[in-house]
């Protein structure tokens, strides 16, 4: 099985990565000394180091080979690889007491665990919403949309305008975000969704492009690079409330948000709508010639995922209480776009493990000082080999037709 | 029940379609014949709004339909398969047949078409919750004939039903064209390059050459015409 083949690869990658490092590892020079320093444990370190990760990196990647070879059916594999999850789920009772646990956790969580912690989790909740907003888009049906980030910044500079301008409270901007941003949405989606895969692609990411630069040029509108400070916090019966009340309370709100979204995503997925999304992700001509309509029922995805994103969009900036063109950079898309991706695509549970990931492990990983972004990037190359269809991977509701029942039982 | 008075449309700057005008009659089965590239795929696709009309007309009976989107076409009763099958691939059979029902809300008769469908082709009842994607090119054709059928069309635009298949699975799929045009009175347009084969089930042809009818007449007559003979039958 492992052969000395593999060995002198990974004794070949070792070599190499010894060679790369061995200007920055092992030699050093002191400048005050004037004299040159050795490191030699260093490049032994570096070559076993590499060594065993190659090893095992080899080892994992025909492991994977080896699973897919003797079960040559593809979606078999799949069914029983993440079952336990799906599987957990599938069955009410225990995804009632899954379900039912991982509420009381977020129920009690900003009462157990610092401000510091509830503010992060917000954040994190905050993604979890984007994720699923942007999986109607990418995820169903099937538009890569690069300037996600672009809708964000209008439901955030919405309510602070707003504010700043009309003196209207969070309530009222909440809806008039969501609004705006879908039909900024039904505005970019009219022209570009004509085009397809790489050209809608590089044509969203011009938008989002576009709206940044706007907010950051248009100084008497949006008062340029500065930003728009002072923004107030979510409101609540016009209560006083201290800083970490605001902010317990931004938690809940973003819990029933994220909640509602759960839930509304979920039935989309089901509806008619979900069905003609997935059909049109396949195959263009023949959902024309089955007399869907193509333009509309993309607009509604590309809008619907802009409401959403518009309205996260209104909760970050009563979150944080200040907004900059600074906050909706083409990063921010990749990252929401990577919790698409990574949680697996068209999967709610999968986007929102993708989403905590994303967002929590960078900030856990502080711990690992400067080293953090570069664990977080070699745990996203980790994942794109190994698990390519994502965490969780969509299960497609396949309807499997049983004699003597009647008609679809799933 | 349809007509087609003049009609023009194309891609870009081509123009594929130089002015057509033909009619279907309730009940019959129309060909229309060509060579490749002549703008038999184009004329569906403008039948069906696929593809704008740039000029001219097109009637259902005595509406204007080149009008219309897509979806109000299908309303209507008109269903096309697609050239090359453009089945869903990673949809079962049943999802696939489900898709073609998609602009229908009467559950009850759709269960019945259903069936009819799985009586037509009983090869497609055994592998319902096969993936669409997995079967072979003639059950991939049933199974595009069948998703239109279960849009429960008027008229029926068949482009090209036996590109790519074996003999003996072009004459049963073409029995199956005439038998769902006699048991349920659907009327067909069948484009076709197999021009022997589709002057056999027509009752009527045309015969389109770089984007303009030359000929048109009954089967029998084309079929005994010297030009489509030479040109298309290969006699
Ligand atoms: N999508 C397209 N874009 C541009 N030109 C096309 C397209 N489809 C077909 N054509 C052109 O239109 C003409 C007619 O094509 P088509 O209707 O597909 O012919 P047929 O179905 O008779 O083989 C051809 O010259 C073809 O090159
Ligand atoms: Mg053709």
């Amino acid at each position: 099985m492992f052969t000395l083949q593999e060995i002198k690869r990974s004794l070949l990658v070792s070599i190499w990565f010894v060679f790369l490092t061995f200007p920055l590892m092992v030699i050093r020079v002191d400048s005050i000394e004037k004299t040159v320093q050795w490191r030699w444990m260093n490049m032994v370190y570096v070559a076993i180091g590499s060594f065993l990760l190659s090893f095992v990196f080899r080892y994992m990647l025909q492991r994977k080979e080896m699973k897919s070879d003797d079960n040559g059916d593809d979606d078999k594999k799949d069914k029983t690889g993440r079952s336990f999850i799906h599987q957990g789920l599938a069955d009410p009772r225990y995804r009632n007491i899954i379900l039912g646990s991982l509420l009381a956790v977020a129920l009690i969580f900003p009462h157990v665990f610092s401000t510091y912690q509830t503010s992060i989790m917000t954040t994190a909740l905050m993604y979890v919403v984007l994720g699923l907003g942007l999986n109607i888009v990418v995820g169903l049906a099937g538009l890569l949309d690069l300037g996600y980030v672009a809708f964000y910044a209008v439901g955030a500079y919405t309510y602070a305008l707003l504010y700043h301008f009309f003196g209207l409270g969070f309530w009222v901007a909440l809806p008039i975000g969501g609004l705006l941003a879908a039909a900024f949405g039904i505005l970019l989606g009219i022209p570009v969704l004509r085009l397809r895969g790489d050209y809608l692609a590089i044509v969203t990411l011009g938008f989002g492009e576009i709206i940044r630069l706007v907010m950051e040029n248009w100084g008497e509108f949006s008062q340029g690079p500065s930003g728009v400070s002072n923004i107030p916090r979510p409101s609540f019966l016009g209560i006083d409330m201290s800083l970490d009340t605001a902010l317990i309370y931004t938690y809940y709100l973003m819990l029933l948000f994220v909640i509602f979204t759960i839930f509304f995503v979920n039935r989309l997925q089901d509806s008619r709508l979900g069905r003609a999304w997935i059909a049109l992700r396949e195959d263009e001509i023949a959902c024309q010639a089955m007399g869907i309509d193509k333009m509309k029922t993309k607009l509604v995805a590309f809008s619907l995922g802009a409401f959403w994103a518009g309205i996260v969009g209104v909760i970050f900036a009563a979150k944080t209480t200040f907004i900059s063109p600074r906050s909706f950079t083409f990063i921010e898309s990749a990252i929401i776009l990577s919790i698409v991706v990574l949680g697996g695509m068209g999967s709610i549970i999968g986007v929102i493990i993708g989403a905590f990931i994303l967002i929590l492990l960078p900030e856990y990983l502080r711990a690992l000082s400067e080293y953090r972004m570069l664990a977080f990037g070699a745990i996203l190359v980790c994942m794109m080999v190994f698990r390519p269809q994502g965490i969780i991977g969509s299960i497609r509701r396949t309807y499997t037709y049983k004699k003597q029942t009647d008609g679809e039982v799933s | 029940m349809l007509k087609l008075e003049n009609v023009q449309s194309g891609y870009g700057n081509i123009l594929a379609v130089k002015g057509i005008s033909l009619e279907v009659n309730q009940g019959e089965i129309i060909t229309l014949i060509g060579a490749n590239g002549a703008g038999k795929s184009t004329t569906l696709l403008t039948i069906s709004g696929i593809v704008g009309c740039r000029s001219g007309r097109i009637f259902l009976y005595d509406e204007e339909i080149h009008t219309l989107g897509t979806d109000e076409i299908v309303k209507r009763g008109i269903c096309q398969v697609p050239e090359g099958r453009h089945i869903f691939p990673e949809l079962t059979v049943q999802e696939n047949l489900d898709m073609g029902a998609f602009m229908r809300n009467d559950t009850q008769q759709i269960k019945q078409d259903l069936d009819y469908v799985y009586s037509l082709f009983p090869i497609l009842s055994e592998r319902r919750n096969q993936d669409g994607g997995t079967l072979s090119g003639g059950e991939q054709q049933m199974l595009a004939v069948s998703r239109a059928l279960m849009a429960k069309p008027q008229l029926l635009l068949l482009d090209e039903p036996s590109m790519g298949l074996a003999p003996l699975i072009i004459k049963q799929i073409f029995e199956i064209i005439k038998k769902i045009n006699l048991e349920n009175n659907v009327t067909i347009f069948l484009v076709e390059q197999n021009a022997n084969q589709a002057l056999q089930i027509a009752d009527r042809g045309y015969v389109i050459e770089n984007g303009k009818i030359t000929i048109t007449g009954s089967a029998d007559s084309l079929l005994s015409n010297k030009d489509v003979q030479k040109a298309y039958l290969g006699l």
